[in-house]
């Protein structure tokens, strides 16, 4: 919950590495449609008092537990660089910490033989 | 001391098959010679790497899992190093995450057992799903 209070002050970064808006829809979406009551929290009233619905994040590895982050699953890992080439961090994403120190690491051996760029998209 | 080993390696793109091989069979022979052994060999093909390599934008992905000490491994860098095609190469230990994953593996089908006796469906389906539909049944 603590990330709720903490994200307006981060959204003027937003449009740097602007990967995290795919990650919006890829998760399970239902959810909030389903349990309308449980989004409650969602965050603070800004916006002159427009109720603003947040989706509870979940991790990805979690739901749809996948054990293995391997660094030769570019595509995988893919969904968790933004554009500028950048790990993602796990407050926009949701991804778990144990999960999240995995995925670093493989980002980075994948970086290493070419997989992924270190910095911009691929070239 | 046996580790398992996957050894990826990057060559550059105009090389020939023939030479691959022959390079491919000596690195074969190299991990045999320091009481290693390789279990697969794994040829991925070309494909474009994402950033620039010594000037190339592809190359041919090779991938191989080796057995052995961690001085099969030192052997075979050195060996990929003073290789003039081999542009870029990255060994990982893989055993320690294999048992891990063979553990949790383990567990997600004592898991699935248990809630797939009782009503006969014993699919890939999570085992969530399946111990619910045991008292709806």
């Amino acid at each position: 919950m603590a990330d709720e209070t903490k994200a307006p002050s981060e959204r003027p970064e937003r449009p740097a590495g602007d990967g995290p808006r795919e990650f919006r829809p890829s998760g399970d979406r239902p959810r909030f449609g389903g349990g309308g009551g449980r989004s409650g929290p969602g965050g603070p009233p800004r916006e002159g008092g427009r109720k603003f619905f947040r989706r509870k994040k979940v991790c990805k590895f979690c739901t749809e537990k996948i054990a293995d982050i391997n660094y030769k699953d570019y595509r995988l890992l893919g969904q968790f660089v933004a554009e500028s080439g950048k790990i993602v961090p796990r407050r926009l994403t949701g991804v778990c910490s144990p999960h999240q120190h995995r995925l670093a690491s493989a980002i980075k051996q994948a970086r290493n033989i070419a997989l992924l760029p270190f910095a911009g998209r691929a070239s | 001391m046996n580790r398992t080993y996957e050894l990826m390696f990057i060559v550059r793109p105009d090389m020939a098959d023939e030479d691959l091989e022959k390079l491919i069979s000596n690195l074969e022979s190299t991990v045999t010679a320091a009481a290693g052994s390789i279990k697969s060999v794994d040829r991925m093909g070309k494909r474009r790497l994402a950033y620039v390599v010594r000037k190339f934008r592809e190359g041919i992905y090779i991938l191989l899992t080796i057995e052995g000490a961690g001085s099969v491994v030192h052997e075979l860098e050195r060996r990929l190093r003073v290789t003039e095609p081999v542009i870029k190469f990255l060994t990982v230990r893989i055993d320690e995450e294999q048992k891990r994953l063979e553990k949790i593996k383990k567990l997600r089908d004592a898991k699935k057992k248990v809630s797939a006796q009782p009503a006969v469906v014993a699919e890939e389906a999570p085992a969530a799903p399946a111990a619910e539909a045991v008292p709806s049944t």
